[in-house]
């Protein structure tokens, strides 16, 4: 069937999975935006050539098995308290470079304290932060970035303002410390956005090994099970409805 | 100027069938197995217009299971 078998040559080649993203099959559900960020992170470590000196920290959520899936030193921290841990790693090896990977439950509700007093330190980190607007891993329940009238289990009805507040714009919150050198809002929903992701982390990186300040890269993700959707439907829901409440873009750029 | 011509190869075992390459591919070469499942019972991408590949990569960038290996030949080569 297929007569461009040909074209298959190794000098041909122009995209493949990374080296350091190994073979095991990811636990996240088809579709997940997860699986994107995991592969940009682990094509930004192996294009930098910092594989040897690259540390994670990865807290609860659904990235907690981040270990498995990238060929780099993982630490696992409590929930929530992944800037804390990557506070004391990167003092104690300063030529590293350390990133925490954390949800919106994890980052925004659980370690909200760690997360505000690391990047108002100005901790040499990058912290890249998964915002689904729900609790993907525990079942689908309300975190603080929900939308207002979104469905999630422990707000059947759609959230309320009276009842629930409103949703957290963290990233806009982070934007205002004078700890931070970049903040930026991404999403990986199309080729176009997924490239400029990559950048992003990029940056973050180089930020982070360069002794900037705390980078923060929110990307605007989908929950396709959490939101009870299929994976193409839950981008186009993201955005029409995650954009307007969370708008891409940097949020903060210094030089 | 002819087109670039490309080829993907899927790794149809780690494929979870999400159907985001099938969206995101401009000339719609992909499409998901109707019937046929893999090991882990998904049914995965495969390539069912391979004659329109244009090696963009688009396939590949989206993949969240980093399941596609995309390949390239220019016209003037």
């Amino acid at each position: 069937m297929e007569n461009n078998e040909y074209i298959k040559r190794p000098e041909n080649l122009v995209y493949r999975k990374p080296r350091l993203l190994n073979d095991n099959n990811m636990h996240y559900c088809p579709g997940c935006s997860h699986g994107v960020v995991h592969r940009l992170v682990a094509e930004v470590i192996e294009e930098m050539g910092v594989e040897h000196k690259t540390i994670g920290i990865a807290p609860v959520g659904c990235a907690v098995f981040a270990y498995n899936y990238i060929d780099i030193d993982w630490v696992e921290a409590a929930h929530g308290r992944a800037p804390a841990v990557a506070t004391a790693v990167r003092r104690l090896n300063p030529d590293r470079l350390v990133f925490t990977y954390q949800g919106d439950g994890d980052l925004a509700a659980i370690g909200t304290a760690e997360t505000i007093h690391a990047a108002n330190r100005g901790e040499n980190i990058t912290i890249i932060f998964i915002n689904n607007g729900i609790y993907g891993m525990t079942g689908g329940q309300m975190a603080p970035t929900t939308l207002e009238g979104m469905t999630t289990s422990t707000t059947p009805y759609g959230r309320r303002i009276d009842l629930n507040g409103y949703p957290l714009k963290i990233t806009e919150l982070l934007a205002q410390l004078p700890g931070t050198c970049y903040v930026t809002r991404q999403s990986v929903h199309t080729p176009a956005t997924v490239r400029k992701t990559k950048l992003a982390i990029r940056k973050a990186f180089e930020n982070s090994l360069a002794g900037k300040g705390t980078s923060v890269v929110e990307v605007v993700s989908t929950c396709n099970s959490g939101w009870k959707m299929s994976p193409a439907k839950a981008n186009e829901w993201m955005v029409e409805n995650m954009f307007p409440a969370y708008p891409p873009g940097d949020l903060k750029n210094e030089e | 100027m002819a087109k670039a011509k490309g080829a993907v190869e899927i790794n149809s075992e780690r494929c979870k069938g999400c159907d985001l390459c099938v969206v995101a591919c401009p000339v719609q070469v992909l499409s998901l197995q109707p019937k046929e499942v893999n090991n882990r019972g998904y049914h995965f991408a495969f390539a069912s217009n391979p004659q329109a590949c244009i090696g963009c990569a688009a396939c590949a960038a989206v993949c969240p299971d980093g399941c596609i290996a995309v390949y390239r030949i220019m016209p003037e080569r």
